[in-house]
């Protein structure tokens, strides 16, 4: 069984890019490899100032809901999703930036935070990371 | 060498990511020892040591606060 992780992160909600995050910094700590694939929604979150643009997937509130949550996530001692981007990458965790969302969404290369993505690839650079992956998730 | 990490008052997935961070940098025959107090972590540290072939030296609890040492 091979010991790597995959995730199309297709989704820019801030709570699922925790929830993405999370797994894969739990993935990297138990020793897998870990690849991210960014794409449509998700891609928006890895523009510069973006990481933690995101809404909250349910009851948003026109950004009501979200304050409130990261309020309560404070509380709980829940840390930032820079910190855990942050983490993601000293661990050796590896991010795939969608070439074909860069295009419908008119992203160029240095909109985004290039110093955080490894690759730009399409679907295919995103089938070979994951036909070697335990682990394939979309988020 | 030992080497300390206190990840007290953190929650998931901190003290899996900081114990990873510490074993990277030892060197073979360290022992790392993480102080916290993230019940989930008590459980889930000694698995992640088993996941990456190292040994558990001891878990020790004291007061809600665990002590883990990991050989590396």
């Amino acid at each position: 069984m091979s010991d790597k992780t995959t995730i199309i992160v297709q989704s820019g909600d801030m709570d699922k890019i925790y929830s993405t995050l999370i797994v894969s910094n739990g993935a990297l700590a138990m020793g897998m490899e870990t690849s991210l694939f960014f794409t449509f929604w998700g891609l928006l979150r890895l523009k510069k100032g973006g990481l933690e643009k995101g809404p909250l997937s349910k009851m948003n509130f026109l950004g009501l809901g979200k304050i409130m949550m990261l309020k309560r996530m404070k509380k709980s001692n829940v840390v930032s999703l820079e910190r855990l981007m942050a983490d993601f990458k000293e661990l050796g965790g590896k991010i795939i930036a969608c070439e074909m969302t860069m295009d419908i969404m008119g992203l160029k290369r240095e909109d985004l935070r290039e110093e955080l993505i490894d690759e730009y690839g399409a679907v295919g650079t995103y089938i070979q990371e994951a036909r070697n992956s335990a682990i394939t998730l979309f988020i | 060498m030992e080497i300390h990490v206190d990840v007290r008052g953190e929650t998931c997935p901190v003290p899996l990511v900081e114990m990873r961070k510490a074993v990277r940098k030892a060197e073979q025959g360290d022992i790392i020892e993480i102080t916290g107090d993230n019940p989930a972590s008590k459980k889930e540290i000694p698995m992640a040591a088993d996941a990456l072939s190292l040994k558990v030296v001891s878990i020790d609890e004291n007061e809600k606060v665990w002590k883990i040492k990991i050989l590396k």
